[in-house]
């Protein structure tokens, strides 16, 4: 198996979240995070290093899926890093705008995923 | 290229609906008859413009469908914001004398061949894992951010869709016509929070087609031609994921940079034709064109504002809310500027209509493309 530094950042963040790592890149020149993974920053740095993020953050937007077959939502998840991820928060039908949240990684059907749950002490 | 190039031949075909017509087939009748109201002959045609949801290789298709050999040609798709980008695109074409009749065209049959939204788009790697319905889920989390931000209602979106309808009851040719109420509207079925059915665009068939030549040809061929002003085009990301501000599209900037080109400004429209695949891109479009402040677009809409009679004429034709969506509808904002600019949009005709401004907005809030058209008074 390739080690995942060898890997593009695409599966790269694959291969974390199979170990139950949520990583997200930042560029070591510039301090910069970015999300979601690719080889540069909006700024233009390509020397950009995996770390582990800090997994609390913030609802910035979201929507309840109405399927005949049950209900999702999907949210727009502000990391405390400044970077933006879809998401969804499984253990409630929705949530405030601006609602603290903290990750964890799912083992889900298709494969791992990061999930958000509500921080109800940050409230 | 201020006016340096005119529509001189526009038609529509297939409207609604279209039983036993494929896209193609549907795109074939409008272009034919956009050829012949220009009064020219399909083998005038020296250029073709398309996109379209259903064809890899738009212009190939076209070409060999409408037995064309042009000598440019360009299928750029940035979904239904393609056509007000190709307006421009031809228009330098026609300028650097590349071509001498371009055709721009689209057709679809999603509503018959299957009644749901038709497209080409790739799921985003990134967003899969979440089960998004794109486009809604997009369209659904900027309508969640306005609201949170700027205190939009429900209310202020269910004025967009009755001023559609009033618009869409005063046009032949719209999809969905008949009385709608405030209540019925608020109480359709939820999709997407905040999102509900009235909210969404419809699903319909339809093609249209428009010719552009040089304006110094214009006047010389059989339709009263309708002038490009300007156009731009701004872009900043594919996933709503990436949009910088849920709240704020590119239109700020194509919008600022059509009307430059136009030298016009906004007081001076007489007709705003806004992209409304949901009730929330009508909003967002008049704040980031400029027609009220950020965040009071709700409001701006309320008391029939944007309706018949109201001080604004916006989406005359009924929009996609009402009129048509066939899944990339930019070119029926064109064709509606076209009829009311040329005086033919029947008991929907506003007066004096010499300048009309077309939106194009496509993927999900992703691609934004402005033109500016106007009748001869305006050049």
């Amino acid at each position: 198996m390739t080690a995942i530094d060898n890997l593009g950042p695409q599966a790269a963040y694959q291969a974390h979240l199979e170990a139950g790592r949520f990583m997200i890149q930042r560029a070591k020149s510039t301090g910069e995070y970015v999300f979601w993974p690719r080889v540069l920053t909006p700024s233009g740095a390509t020397d950009l290093e995996w770390v582990p993020a800090k997994g609390t953050g913030t609802v910035y937007a979201i929507t309840v899926n109405r399927a005949r077959g049950g209900s999702w939502n999907v949210a727009l998840i502000e990391l405390d890093e400044g970077v933006r991820m879809m998401s969804t928060l499984p253990a409630v039908e929705t949530a405030p705008i601006g609602a603290r949240v903290k990750a964890r990684v799912e083992v889900a059907e298709d494969g791992p995923r990061v999930i958000f749950d509500l921080m109800e002490d940050a409230k | 290229m201020r006016g340096k190039s005119a529509i001189v031949g526009m038609a529509t075909a297939g409207m609604g609906e279209a039983p036993g017509f494929s896209a193609m087939e549907l795109l074939g009748q409008a272009a034919v008859a956009a050829v012949a109201d220009a009064g020219l002959k399909m083998q005038d045609v020296d250029a073709v413009f398309s996109a379209t949801s259903s064809h890899a290789f738009p212009t190939m298709s076209v070409v060999e469908y409408l037995g064309l050999k042009p000598r440019y040609f360009d299928g750029t798709n940035v979904g239904g914001s393609s056509f007000e980008l190709h307006l421009l695109q031809a228009t330098m074409a026609l300028e650097a004398g590349l071509c001498d009749v371009a055709l721009v065209c689209y057709g679809s049959n999603q509503r018959t061949a299957g009644g749901a939204l038709v497209s080409m788009s790739e799921p985003q790697w990134h967003e899969t894992p979440y089960k998004p319905r794109h486009p809604i889920t997009a369209y659904a989390l900027a309508t969640s951010r306005h609201m949170a931000e700027y205190g939009t209602t429900r209310e202020n979106l269910a004025d967009v869709a009755l001023a559609a309808r009033g618009w869409a009851n005063l046009n032949p040719e719209a999809f969905a016509r008949g009385p709608l109420t405030k209540d019925e509207v608020l109480s359709a079925r939820m999709i997407s929070d905040p999102l509900s059915k009235s909210d969404c665009c419809l699903v319909t068939d339809g093609a249209a087609a428009c010719v552009l030549v040089r304006a110094d040809r214009a006047k010389d061929l059989a339709a009263k031609p309708v002038y490009f002003l300007g156009a731009g085009a701004a872009n900043y990301h594919r996933s709503i994921v990436a949009m910088p501000d849920l709240t704020t599209t590119a239109a700020v900037d194509s919008g600022a940079r059509a009307l430059e080109m136009a030298g016009v400004s906004r007081k001076e429209l007489d007709l705003v034709m806004l992209y409304d695949a949901f009730t929330i891109n009508t909003i967002l479009f008049l704040e980031d064109l400029g027609f009220c402040p950020k965040g009071e677009g709700g409001r701006f809409v309320a008391d029939g504002r944007i309706a018949p009679g109201g001080e604004l004429a916006v989406n005359t034709n009924g929009g996609g809310l009402s009129c048509v969506h066939p899944g990339m509808y930019g070119l029926f904002l064109i064709a509606e500027a076209v009829a009311q600019i040329r005086g033919e949009a029947g008991a929907r005709q506003i007066d004096g209509c010499d300048l009309a401004l077309c939106h194009g907005n496509g993927g999900t809030l992703s691609s934004q493309c402005t033109a500016i058209l106007g009748s001869e008074a305006t050049l």
